[in-house]
């Protein structure tokens, strides 16, 4: 670092904690998905087209997440509807 | 029967077979009998890095397929002795690598030799999963750099679900990391991932930090492995890694900025 270098940057975000910030973040979701039966995508394929049957919704539309803890598991199936 | 190593990473570039021959040099240096073995088929690299490349003569694949023999096929490495090199094949066919023809090989090596290092492909196609199938223990190359991290993470998934332990529900394979070209400047200016950020992103035991450095480059240039250049700071952090390896708690070391004068930072050195 030179001389020069003291005037500029210091207003610059830390970069590598903005690394460790984005990294954490998207080994987590990683690592659920990677918990996650091998069946749930073509599960979510197949609810997406029977919800589609009846009312029209997009595939981000629809959020399919299989929670474990313990002693059960929770298949939690959110469905944004259209506006009318 | 030979403990079984897989250097694996999933990015490529951040010194898989580097990292291969200097730790399978390291464990031989240690009286181990050691086998490296290059699972990269289709771009065989070990060899140039261990200065082999106009001794091979036969490969991996060909052992494989029968069409030689083990003994006719492993090079003796002419610096260290116990050391063996078994080179990957140039052929482009992807499926050269059974799991059949992997199995039988590394049970043939098992008999003879005390450790099997297998030098990983980058990705997670055949030749990367068929390097970590077998393995007993696993050094996860990584950069302190986000693809890199990762990718390693996607790997110890991999080794946690696809190994033949994790098939077989047999003890999960040992897991280490190795964080190499780490730069302690750029660390410190906040421009770089510090060894407690990945340490805490991939949740493994820490075998050993390489630094950056010039040594790398130039042990490769002459196709000798860096940890035999015990002057440099790469080589020595290697040799504190097998030791680790092997079982022995020691400090780490080059981590710290050496202080410069100041005149060479009033310059920008």
């Amino acid at each position: 670092m030179g001389i020069f270098d003291y005037f500029k940057s210091k207003s610059e975000a830390n970069s590598a904690s903005v690394a460790k910030e984005r990294l954490q973040i998207i080994v987590a979701h990683e690592r659920g998905r990677r918990k996650q039966p091998d069946y749930l995508p073509q599960m979510q394929r197949e609810i997406i087209a029977v919800i589609r049957k009846y009312v029209h919704v997009d595939d981000n539309d629809v959020q399919i997440q299989l929670d474990n803890t313990d002693d059960c598991s929770v298949l939690e199936l959110n469905v944004t509807l259209p506006e009318k | 029967m030979a403990k079984i190593i897989v250097v694996t990473s999933g990015k490529g570039g951040v010194g898989k077979t580097t990292s291969s021959a200097a730790i399978g040099t390291g464990l031989a240096l240690k009286g181990h009998k050691t086998v490296i073995i290059d699972f990269d088929v289709g771009l065989r690299n070990l060899d140039l890095i261990m200065g082999c490349e106009r001794r091979v003569v036969y490969d991996f694949v060909n052992v494989i397929n029968k069409e030689a023999t083990l003994s006719q096929t492993l090079i003796k490495d002419k610096r260290t002795k116990n050391l063996f090199i078994l080179p990957a094949s140039q052929t482009r066919d992807k499926d050269a690598l059974t799991e059949e023809g992997v199995r039988s090989v590394l049970d043939e090596l098992s008999k003879e030799f005390d450790y099997i290092v297998c030098d990983s492909p980058a990705g997670i196609e055949r030749g990367a999963q068929m390097a970590l199938y077998f393995a007993d223990i696993a050094i996860v190359v990584t950069n302190p750099e986000v693809s890199s991290v990762r990718d390693s993470d996607r790997i110890l998934g991999i080794l946690q679900s696809k190994s033949r332990r994790a098939e077989q529900g047999d003890d999960p394979i040992e897991e280490h990391l190795l964080l190499t070209r780490y730069n302690p400047e750029r660390v410190e200016l906040g421009e770089m991932l510090s060894v407690s950020d990945v340490e805490e992103i991939l949740a493994i035991p820490l075998l050993g930090v390489i630094p950056e450095s010039e040594a790398v480059l130039k042990a490769s240039n002459q196709g000798t492995p860096v940890i035999l250049d015990v002057q440099s700071e790469a080589g020595m952090a290697y040799g504190d890694a097998v030791e680790r390896l092997l079982g022995e708690t020691l400090p780490l070391r080059f981590l710290d900025v050496q202080k410069k004068g100041f005149f060479k930072r009033l310059l920008g050195g």
